[in-house]
């Protein structure tokens, strides 16, 4: 057993946050997250270096590296800054749901606009502004001929307009019945499938401000008889319940080293805001219960970096595993917020003023832990597997 | 049995504030947070209908009223969560000082238009150095025939662009003994030499103008000196319970605010495909009981500190702990509610959103909470 990662693994690590360094500039990223802007131009370096899709097969113009790889990009990034670092690991949000599950020409034509910077893209799972249960979605596509006809609206779907692409998940019904024969109350019969966001009969609506990851829209959409190619459908139709389910286990990995990077990050501003400050005639790093809270955040640190490690490892070694990918992202969210909450207190007054950081940090910390699907959700999916509910789910 | 009684005459207040925020507060909340200002025209509003200084004697305008209106001020402003509108701060925390160590000159000057709310004040305790360090501040007041000259700058000062008066603390570089060596002083806003700096752009308070002020050769009268020379910091020290208590007080209520909205919330939102509220979850209802069994003990604990401090005990060491264990469970409760909102709570059209942002400084500000504790271990003998 060896604990450490590749030489490759190194350098790209190494790559990205010579990147970051050289890119993410701190009064940008403070003016970016203050007017609700996406760090576009930075992306579209991103993309020409090759950071965006690094775990793209070659053939769609990745870097046809794993989830590990890209979670190095994504802990690193955000280490170097919470806010464009999340921007440019979401900026192909969902599109790995092609990489995944399609078996047809829709990964050939998408996922190198991605990578290579000509679009960015998102996931329209989520419906009412309240509800969290997906099989209980009521955006339907209908076929007719060769088209599905989608009709719905989704909400919490973020890049929001900017997206070029949608993977959104509908009701479907294999038989092509109309509107009326359809059940809602079945979970069977939904489906994932791509809709371009220049067709007609979609309709935006911004969610407003939100308290962390300003730089990223989220939107509501509608659909009215949103007409697609019926190649559109994105894996099975009919699968899309499992599909989400195991595109949420790898993007859980992603949100838990985005996480992970974030505490990083916050740690690292605290370490040189203490060692610095003085007070009562000393560095306020001499003091007994800064030295133990430095301790406390360097554990958890550690700990997530860790298990969001080995459940990105088992991920690309085909052992893909819900409940320690649950774990991964619940354990690393939770220790964002608490390393960068622990950092706002030892930086005192001015770690609640954005210009030195930590609040944002802080605040996108826990954005990200809210994000995709409620903390009591992924519990149950803990317990589900630990009391034998629900077994491994193939990658 | 109550630990503090309201009689009907508070009762009729309370419903009167609550009338007044709902209809001249509540509607511009949302312009104030992009403004980060409260316009004047609410301290007015405020002042004309009683609000503000309810304890400063009648013969300087005010009701000379008990502590336990202040308290319903803080609770019914915690109600609109809202704390741009930092009036507690002005009534209770600020104003006090002049009120008890005041000249009859000064509280004839001062008073009345702190009651009216024609003066708004802020204290400027903190500098970029100086933080929980007080006493190492080096902003310098040096006498100049009958004249005081004031140099220096201070930082997060609560108010800081409406101020018309600032309750300086100032050092006397003569005096080598840090904590002999500082006063207090009032400042008019119009004085030469003074300046403010813009509001900080701050992860909550958004609508508190926190921000910078500055002395250049401030040149004030010698009458302007705030109590006796050389005992600001006793001065400061005997109203920091009082400071300590107006946050507790915030903190509980402020709590007791999230888990009320978190419990509605679940009652009408449905958790699952089946329909089922959120509400009957069993993990949500376990954790709404322990938010709840918190704020209790907290509101319990802070209600006997409210009638000991008006009996006018000394209470340092409880309103100390006080302080930082109500401000950590008001923390805690607003990231546990979050939890517990999930998607909606990430939007700032959520309240808890603002709520959790304006929280997290009360951990902070008036003394951080390792000064609580510290503090606590002094006076308990350690």
């Amino acid at each position: 057993m060896e604990f450490k990662l590749s030489k490759s693994q190194n350098e790209i690590q190494k790559a990205a946050w010579d990147f970051a360094r050289g890119e993410f500039d701190k009064n940008l990223a403070l003016d970016l997250d203050k007017n609700s802007q996406f760090p576009e131009a930075i992306r579209k370096k991103a993309c020409d270096l090759g950071f965006i899709g690094i775990h793209f097969d070659e053939k769609y113009s990745g870097g046809g590296l794993g989830v590990i790889e890209n979670a190095l990009l994504a802990e690193t990034f955000c280490r170097k800054d919470s806010g464009i670092g999340i921007a440019l690991m979401l900026s192909g949000y969902a599109s790995e749901c092609l990489l995944r599950f399609g078996k047809n020409e829709l990964g050939k034509i998408f996922l190198p606009k991605i990578a290579e910077g000509e679009m960015i893209s998102a996931g329209a799972f989520h419906e009412s502004d309240k509800g969290f249960d997906l099989s209980a979605i009521e955006t339907h596509a209908v076929k007719e001929k060769d088209e599905w006809v989608i009709t719905g609206s989704k909400a919490y779907v973020i890049n929001g307009r900017n997206a070029g692409f949608y993977i959104v998940l509908c009701r479907t019904d294999p038989a092509g019945s109309s509107d009326a024969d359809l059940d809602l109350s079945i979970t069977e019969g939904i489906s994932m499938v791509l809709v371009e966001s220049d067709r007609d009969g979609i309709f935006f609506e911004t969610m407003g401000e939100k308290l962390g990851s300003r730089m990223i829209e989220t939107a509501r959409l509608t659909f009215d008889q949103v007409r697609v190619p019926k190649t559109n459908i994105v894996g099975k139709e009919g699968n899309g319940l499992a599909q989400i389910r195991a595109f949420f286990n790898e993007s859980r990995l992603l949100t838990a080293a985005m996480s992970l990077g974030i505490a990083q990050g916050a740690f690292d501003r605290a370490i040189g805001y203490v060692k610095q400050r003085e007070q009562f005639g000393k560095k306020i790093a001499g003091f007994e219960v800064t030295r133990h809270k430095l301790a406390d955040m360097a554990i958890k640190i550690e700990l997530a970096r860790l298990i969001t490690y080995q459940a990105a490892w088992q991920c690309d070694h085909k052992k893909a595993d819900e409940k320690l990918s649950c774990m991964a992202k619940l354990y690393a969210s939770q220790a964002a917020v608490e390393v960068s909450d622990e950092a706002m207190q030892l930086l005192g007054g001015y770690g609640y003023m954005a210009e030195y950081e930590v609040e944002r940090f802080y605040r996108d910390a826990k954005i990200i832990e809210l994000f995709e699907d409620q903390k009591n959700t992924q519990k149950n999916l803990v317990a589900d597997a630990l009391t034998g509910k629900s077994g491994k789910i193939g990658k | 049995m109550e630990i503090l009684n309201y009689t009907k005459d508070h009762e009729a207040f309370r419903g009167r504030l609550q009338t007044f925020l709902n209809q001249e507060v509540v509607p511009h909340i949302n312009r104030f947070e992009k403004e980060h200002l409260v316009s004047k025209d609410i301290w007015k509003k405020m002042g004309k209908n009683g609000f503000l200084c309810t304890n400063i004697s009648k013969e300087y305008g005010g009701m000379g009223a008990d502590f336990l209106y202040s308290v319903i001020v803080a609770e019914e402003i915690a109600k609109i969560n809202f704390t741009g509108l930092a009036a507690p701060l002005h009534s209770d925390i600020i104003v006090p000082y002049i009120n008890s160590f005041g000249s009859r000159e000064q509280k004839k000057k001062y008073l009345p238009g702190c009651v009216s709310g024609e003066i708004i004040t802020a204290v400027a305790m903190t500098e970029p150095d100086a933080g929980s360090d007080i006493a190492s501040i080096t902003t310098t007041a040096v006498e100049d025939g009958s004249d005081i000259i004031i140099n220096g700058s201070k930082t997060f000062i609560s108010n800081a662009v409406n101020c018309d008066l600032v309750i300086l603390v100032a050092k006397d570089p003569a005096i080598e003994n840090k904590h002999q060596a500082l006063s207090l002083y009032l400042i008019d806003a119009d004085t030469p030499g003074f300046s403010k700096g813009k509001p900080f752009e701050k992860m909550g308070w958004r609508s508190q103008d926190t921000g910078e002020l500055f002395f250049n050769n401030c040149r004030i009268p010698k009458e302007n000196r705030l109590g006796d020379a050389g005992m600001g910091f006793f001065m400061l020290m005997e109203k920091l319970q009082q400071e300590r208590l107006v946050v507790t007080l915030g903190a509980v209520f402020g709590a007791e605010y999230m888990i009320n909205w978190t419990m509605e919330y679940c009652k009408k939102t449905s958790g699952s495909r089946s329909g089922k509220p959120l509400i009957k979850s069993q993990a949500v209802q376990f954790a709404i009981v322990e938010m709840k069994t918190e704020a209790s003990l907290g509101k319990v604990f802070t209600e006997k500190l409210v009638a000991d401090h008006m009996e006018g005990k000394n209470v340092v060491i409880e309103t100390s702990m006080a302080k930082y264990w109500t401000t950590d469970m008001a923390k805690r409760t607003a990231l546990r509610c979050l939890d517990i909102a999930g998607n909606f709570g990430t939007l700032e059209e959520c309240p808890l959103a603002r709520a959790w942002r304006d929280v997290r400084v009360t951990s902070i500000f008036a003394g951080t909470n390792e000064i609580m504790k510290g503090i606590a271990a002094k006076f308990m003998g350690m």
